[in-house]
């Protein structure tokens, strides 16, 4: 089973990379950009075939590692 | 005074530390590789050295901070003893929760190494105490993540409970409330981006740094 975690900033904590981002674009002509905000992806491949029990399985590694609860929130995606 | 260096891989400034831990207590540390599962016996205080341990994967400290040896430093905090983190050190302990906020990416994006401006804003700590309040200090930076951030609710704690022990003067990477350094609620945990074992020597340029080593011997060896 396979599973996808999102990893984003929590609004509000300033992203300086997604700032960087946004005024790249912006120098290429792309217009109305009002934010960027760049975050990251992370891909399981899990032993476990039950998705419950791999959604909750992947909801504690983020918790514990994944993501930063002081500055990221996450989501969990699980793929059949 | 018995003292310990944490070693993990990617670790680049543990023997600064070490030099530092040996002029301050006469006794050379321990070194202790990240994957020990217990401390020595009788530890005063433990340094986290600056560095890039585990090349900085998902996020800076995230990885060492669930290294083994890093459940001891945290049992260790908990009992009362004395942790020192510098830089990497420093996002260690914000990512093993001892200290609050988290270390992001530098305002401007880019990696800063140069001599910075200070100011000590606490001296009622053991790592402060032999400074002057609102003494001004130089110290080098050398980080690529030291731009502190945390919500408002922790930042005006830590200012009404005087943990910040450290302002940039001028700053260099757009850290909440210029803060270069900051004190767990018991005072004994300070994380800091800034390196004071690299001025701590005149060979290499400059003793500004000295006061925290200074600090910390007269708070222990006559505690």
């Amino acid at each position: 089973m396979k599973a996808r975690v999102f990893v984003t900033l929590k609004t509000g904590v300033l992203d300086p990379q997604g700032e960087a981002v946004k005024h790249s674009l912006a120098s290429l002509g792309f217009q109305g950009i009002n934010a960027v905000r760049q975050g990251k992806v992370i891909e399981l491949d899990l032993a476990e075939t039950d998705p419950a029990r791999a959604e909750a399985s992947v909801r504690d590694m983020c918790a514990k590692l994944l993501a930063n609860a002081v500055i990221e929130n996450y989501a969990v995606e699980i793929l059949s | 005074m018995k003292t310990a260096v944490i070693v993990f891989p990617g670790s680049n400034c543990d023997r600064d530390l070490a030099v530092a831990f040996e002029g301050m207590s006469g006794q050379k540390p321990h070194m202790v590789w990240h994957k020990d599962v217990s401390l020595p016996a009788g530890l005063d205080v433990i340094g986290i050295p600056g560095g890039f341990s585990f090349g900085d994967y998902l996020r800076c400290g995230a990885i060492a901070a669930r290294s083994p040896i890093c459940r001891a430093v945290v049992d260790f905090a908990h009992r009362g003893g004395h942790v020192l983190g510098i830089c990497n050190g420093f996002q260690i302990l914000t990512e093993t929760g001892l200290l609050p906020g988290a270390l992001m990416r530098n305002r401007d994006l880019k990696y800063i190494c140069k001599d910075i401006d200070l100011a000590v804003k606490t001296t009622n700590s053991p790592f402060t105490n032999a400074y002057r309040k609102d003494q001004r200090i130089t110290i080098p930076i050398a980080h690529h993540d030291g731009n502190y951030n945390a919500d408002q609710k922790v930042l005006a704690a830590l200012k009404a409970e005087d943990r910040i022990a450290f302002e940039y003067c001028d700053n260099p990477n757009g850290s909440a409330e210029n803060i270069a350094g900051i004190l767990s609620e018991n005072r004994r945990v300070l994380g800091m981006m800034p390196h004071p074992e690299r001025l701590n020597d005149v060979e290499l340029g400059g003793m500004d740094g000295r006061g925290l080593f200074v600090s910390l011997a007269k708070a222990l060896i006559h505690a």
